[in-house]
């Protein structure tokens, strides 16, 4: 097995840095017809290496490979299916040349975008299959670790699991998105996603995107309260929610705000501390700055925690459907 | 469910309407489609009715519960399975049945560059629920394909669907389209998907923003009606007529 570098880097720095926003910085570098992004890796080397070496330069620690559509179902979408190889290696390359040795580069993997039995057409042993593929490109082309990120099913995040595992020997970290009344749109909770992943093996876990940083604390702040022993917490908020405003589309995420969220990612233990969707070079070094300052003297979580709906009559009805039910099929 | 007509059923109705909206909330799809026939058959239910009653009322539960978090994506995509299987059976006698208002033609997609449709096929199946023929015409869609859709279904209406902040300027791309093409006059545009607002929606020329699947139909039929009502007076007498009551 290829010697942990994830897991020397953590050990040896404390807190890494993760990167921001690719697919927003290739709109500002002229990807607007709505195409691969994965496929500028070979069409625009200099593009996204350029993007790379900016995170680099903002002193982020990771730098993630522009593959996160990289599977052959996302790439279908671009008549691009055959090239997953080429895609993802191509993707890791590029990091690896500007990582170098003292950086690390993830291997983003991003949902199939199919959704998964019963609920849609896509059966366990494709989506692990489609994984493996395209993590093998990742590990050929020079990835430290395979990144699972933005996802909402745990039916998915098994596939992808097992996938990177069959098509690599590379360390997972897994982050999934709360961006549904602090759930996963697929109703997982943080405390679930932790517990779950933990038992899967996987030792780095957190939230990404999502709706902010302000949400991203309270998901993290649950996903600490559950967090099992050893499993280190990773968070990549993204800088806001898109605003339209006057024919530009702009992010309410600034930099001083991802300062203050790094802050208090710091405070609850979160150890691998990154940005995403709206973020750019600019907000990531003041997050390098966040870090490296003093922590918080003090840290109180400024979110209320919702009481849950109370039941009403309609839910007593389901309810006592479902029991009445239960016991007729035993 | 405070409907009118609901509450002037005989009680047994109700209760079996209720027990239907409980089963589609379960996304109990071989319930729902049984409750479907016996609708039919035992209380001699038109299709209309059981639509109203059943499906939608019952859609429209779940679609308050996932906007205020208490269900999630599979829950909906389950009832909205079953509904889809419920459809099945209802759709053609719909299409003979004399208690549904035919309402119009609706082409629905989402734009180009945008893979997102679990909301855009709520609405499509909400809409043919309310009496819309719906042409789904899927994902990644550009404005050859919408417009050539239109032509060919002499559509009414046209729902476009983007999720993403990327996506959402192809949705004047294609009404500039629409104009050039000289469908704009005849066609009701109709936007939504999550980053979509109600100012932007204005800003590109759509004719209405909805924020979720039931004010989807509400804005569609309200659309037609005074599309109606400016060509036909008794149409016309109707939409003021409800409006009054409101
Ligand atoms: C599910 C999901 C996905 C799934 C889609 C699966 C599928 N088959 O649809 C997957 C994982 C594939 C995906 C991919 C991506 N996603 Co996504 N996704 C979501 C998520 C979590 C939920 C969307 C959803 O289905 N909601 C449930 C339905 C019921 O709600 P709805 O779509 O809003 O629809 C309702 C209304 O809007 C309205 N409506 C919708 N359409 C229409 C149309 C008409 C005509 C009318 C009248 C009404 C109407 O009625 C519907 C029913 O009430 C959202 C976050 C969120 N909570 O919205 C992110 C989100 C939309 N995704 C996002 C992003 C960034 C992406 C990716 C670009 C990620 C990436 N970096 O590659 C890719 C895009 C790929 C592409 N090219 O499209 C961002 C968009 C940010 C932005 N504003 O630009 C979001 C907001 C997440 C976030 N917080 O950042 N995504
Ligand atoms: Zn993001």
């Amino acid at each position: 097995m290829k010697s942990n570098r994830l897991f020397e880097q953590l050990e040896s720095k404390g807190l890494l840095l993760g990167d921001g926003a690719m697919g927003t910085m290739l709109q500002q570098a002229g990807l607007t017809d709505g195409g691969a992004p994965e496929l500028w890796n070979v069409t625009h080397p200099d593009v996204v290496r350029g993007i790379y070496q900016a995170y680099a330069d903002a002193g982020s620690d990771i730098i993630t490979s522009n593959s996160f559509g990289g599977t052959s179902y996302r790439l279908k979408l671009h008549q691009l299916q055959h090239r997953v190889f080429e895609l993802n290696y191509a993707a890791a390359a590029l990091a690896r040349e500007v990582a170098g040795d003292t950086r690390l580069v993830a291997g983003s993997i991003g949902p199939t975008g199919e959704l998964l039995e019963p609920l849609g057409p896509l059966t366990q042993a494709e989506a692990r299959a489609a994984f493996a593929e395209q993590a093998v490109g990742l590990a050929a082309g020079g990835a430290d670790f395979v990144l699972i990120e933005t996802m909402s099913s745990l039916d998915e995040v098994q596939a992808a699991v097992e996938g990177a595992r069959e098509g690599s020997d590379l360390p997972v970290v897994v982050t999934m998105t709360f961006d549904t009344n602090f759930r996963t749109m697929m109703g997982v909770s943080p405390a679930q996603a932790v517990q779950t992943l933990a038992g899967w093996g996987v030792q780095v876990i957190g939230a990404n995107c999502g709706n902010g940083p302000a949400e991203t604390e309270r998901v993290m702040w649950e996903m600490a309260q559950a967090r099992p022993a050893g499993v280190v917490l990773m968070a990549q908020s993204n800088a806001g929610l898109p605003h339209w405003h006057e024919g530009e589309i702009s992010y309410d995420g600034t930099p001083p705000v991802m300062a203050g969220y790094t802050q208090r990612m710091r405070a609850l233990g979160v150890q691998v501390i990154g940005a995403c969707c709206g973020s750019t070079p600019e907000h990531l070094a003041a997050m390098r700055g966040a870090m490296d300052g003093p922590a918080l003297a003090d840290y109180a979580p400024d979110f209320v925690t919702a009481a849950p709906k109370p039941a009403t009559a309609a839910t007593d009805r389901r309810e006592a459907r479902r029991a009445a039910r239960a016991q007729a099929a035993d | 469910m405070s409907d009118k007509l609901f509450d002037l059923l005989p009680q047994n109705l109700q209760e079996f309407y209720i027990t239907m909206q409980d089963d589609l909330y379960d996304g109990l799809k071989d319930e729902v489609i049984a409750a479907t026939g016996e609708a039919l058959d035992a209380h001699a239910q038109g299709p209309a009715a059981i639509l109203q009653y059943g499906l939608v009322a019952g859609m429209e539960i779940v679609g308050e519960d996932f906007r205020d978090g208490i269900l999630f994506v599979p829950e909906v995509l389950l009832a909205a399975k079953a509904m889809k299987g419920a459809m099945e059976v209802l759709r053609p006698l719909l299409t003979d049945a004399k208690d549904v208002e035919r309402q119009g033609t609706v082409v629905i997609g989402t734009v180009k560059g945008d893979i997102h449709d679990i909301g855009k096929n709520l609405v499509g199946m909400m809409l043919e629920g309310a009496g819309f023929e719906v042409i789904n015409l899927g994902i990644n869609v550009d404005a050859d394909k919408f417009i050539a859709a239109l032509r060919e279904h002499n559509a009414d209406i046209l729902g476009m669907s983007a999720l993403l902040t990327t996506t959402m300027p192809y949705m004047r791309t294609v009404i500039q389209r629409l104009a050039e093409e000289g469908l704009r006059e005849r066609t009701i545009v109709l936007v939504g998907g999550a980053p979509v607002t109600e100012a932007f929606a204005e800003d590109i020329g759509a004719d209405r923003y909805c924020d979720d699947a039931a004010v989807a139909v509400e804005a569609a039929k309200t659309l037609i009606a005074i599309r109606k009502e400016r060509s036909t007076p008794e149409a016309g007498r109707e939409v003021r007529q409800k409006r009054v009551d409101k």
